[in-house]
């Protein structure tokens, strides 16, 4: 039997259709675009297209504003480090918020070695900043913020215009992670006024190891990574252009594809809320309408998400992930659900679910069933 | 090539756990862990004839927590009181094909609730004195040991 995957935060299927059109470029039109014959001009030519399709995806200026990277990791890395180090002289203050991710939260604690004071603003229970405490926080000192656009766990969205017009009056720069959005919703970086925006290929559907940063011109950064000088001197190192090239013809198509597509997951969505709900203390995480449309995330008392998650995928083949410590490397529970308020043991029995394009409306009813066996077969085992 | 995940063994006592519920007016009672590190086990024995004449348990925690009381208390069934007190974490790990290692500590507690139930026993029938039972009852399985918060 086919199984459902329902956790396309953590990895989304390349799209065949980007597939076909990348693997070209790891066969007959190889070539390192750097290279001036003809082999390099179309490798070149490629890569310039798929930057094209990628600035087009996020509203920027041109596309010459995006920089190509290995993922998402690297670009936050290279906002955070890159924005902070050049932008030292005139403050030594950074912001972030607490439920960024892992690749931007530690970024920025490794600059707080270096010798910056690092704040992080308070969330609600729903998950969004606070901005009274940004205005508080962002003082003349501070240089750069990094709110994310929507998270991954709790799929809430950031009111990420407002904290736009906070930051830039006080003229500092703000960092957008915009990974677990990208594709999902319409974004304008520059109607958001968003000085740093972080892309990854894979949540898109297209090839992993490939994403991108948008630096808005005007912007100055610097490099973490020094070399040959390729993207403008800010990553260098040989293209990977199989990926890139996948990466562009991926934001092509979710740019065609997203509204309607969003529309149909969110629906899906809606329905395994609903549904999933019904079970006795279910809760729902994140934002009840500012999430994303494809997301849903839950907690469940009196058992442990690692033994939901192990048993959605052994007995019903549907796969889940959980922001329980117990299914992590360092066993620490989730940081998001601590950051909404969740005590330990709440924070435990979460519960995430992220549609995709291979999901349909059929197949609510099989996932909703196996949500309520598995919670009934761990309560069954549970002393709590 | 290097194990990923767990086990065949922790699968099959994870899905198929053995011994599950509860014993009324148990012989012997153990209760470890604390649900804020995201586990507690309990273990329930009746005794008879100085053996484990019967053992059940109920656990809150993640796949290696279940598997490993599912586990001990197939090894303990039948053993003596004084034979399951030598059943080690590592007896119970071993016979489960290995543990991952950052399982080694927080979830392996079958055997720190088995203990704790057979002391509970012999505090009951007088054998030792209440504060000569190493494993308090709803405490952490080690002494100092804690789940970081």
């Amino acid at each position: 039997m086919c199984g459902i995957y329902l956790d396309h935060q953590s990895c989304c299927p390349v799209d065949p259709r980007v597939e076909e059109f990348a693997r070209h470029f790891s066969g007959k039109d190889f070539g390192n675009p750097s290279a001036l014959h003809s082999r390099g001009l179309t490798a070149k030519a490629a890569l310039e297209e798929a930057r094209a399709r990628v600035a087009e995806l996020i509203g920027a200026e041109s596309p010459e504003s995006i920089i190509f990277t290995g993922g998402a990791t690297q670009a936050n890395n290279l906002a955070i480090r890159g924005a902070a180090l050049r932008n030292a002289a005139k403050g030594k203050k950074l912001l972030a918020s607490q439920i960024e991710h892992i690749s931007v939260l530690n970024p920025h604690k490794d600059l707080k070695k270096g010798g910056f004071e690092l704040n992080l603003i308070p969330v609600d229970s729903s998950g969004q900043i606070d901005l009274s405490s940004l205005e508080r926080l962002a003082d003349k000192e501070t240089v750069l913020t990094s709110i994310m656009y929507a998270n991954g766990e709790i799929g809430t969205v950031q009111p990420i215009g407002e904290a736009s017009e906070i930051i830039h009056e006080k003229g500092q720069l703000l960092h957008v992670d915009g990974t677990a959005a990208a594709g999902k919703i319409a974004l304008d970086v520059q109607k958001d006024g968003i000085d740093l925006f972080t892309l990854s290929s894979n949540d898109i559907y297209g090839p992993q190891g490939a994403g991108a940063l948008y630096v808005r011109p005007g912007v100055r950064i610097q490099p973490v990574l020094f070399g040959g000088g390729q993207e403008r001197g800010l990553l260098p190192g040989t293209e990977n252009i199989y990926a890139l090239a996948g990466f562009g013809e991926a934001a092509r198509l979710a740019r065609l594809e997203m509204a309607g597509e969003s529309m149909r997951l969110q629906t899906i969505r809606d329905a395994l809320i609903k549904e999933i709900l019904k079970i006795d203390e279910a809760r729902l995480t994140g934002h009840p309408s500012q999430r994303l449309p494809h997301h849903a995330s839950f907690r469940f008392s009196r058992i442990e998400g690692e033994s939901i998650l192990l048993t959605m995928d052994a007995m019903f083949n549907i796969q889940v992930s959980t922001g329980s410590a117990c299914s992590s490397r360092t066993l620490e529970p989730s940081h998001v659900l601590l950051a909404i308020g969740l005590r330990h043991e709440e924070a435990h029995g979460s519960m995430i679910m992220t549609l995709g394009r291979q999901n349909s409306m059929d197949q609510v009813p099989a996932i909703v069933s196996a949500t309520e066996k598995t919670v009934e077969r761990l309560r069954a085992l549970s002393p709590l | 090539m290097a194990q990923v995940g767990y086990s065949k063994k922790v699968m099959d006592h994870f899905m198929n756990p053995r011994n599950v519920g509860v014993i009324e007016a148990p012989d012997g009672y153990g209760k470890v862990g604390n649900p804020v590190c995201g586990d507690l086990m309990e273990i329930f024995i009746k005794v008879k004839e100085d053996k484990v004449e019967d053992i059940k348990f109920r656990t809150f925690g993640c796949g290696s927590a279940i598997a490993v009381s599912s586990m001990v208390t197939e090894m303990a069934k039948g053993k003596s009181l004084e034979e399951a007190m030598k059943i080690t974490r590592k007896d119970v790990a071993d016979e489960l094909d290995g543990l991952p290692s950052q399982k080694m500590h927080c979830s392996n507690l079958g055997a720190d609730a088995l203990h704790a139930a057979i002391e509970d026993y012999w505090v009951k029938t007088g054998k030792i004195r209440p504060e000569d039972a190493k494993h308090k009852q709803g405490q952490e399985g080690e002494e100092g040991e804690s789940c970081g918060i």
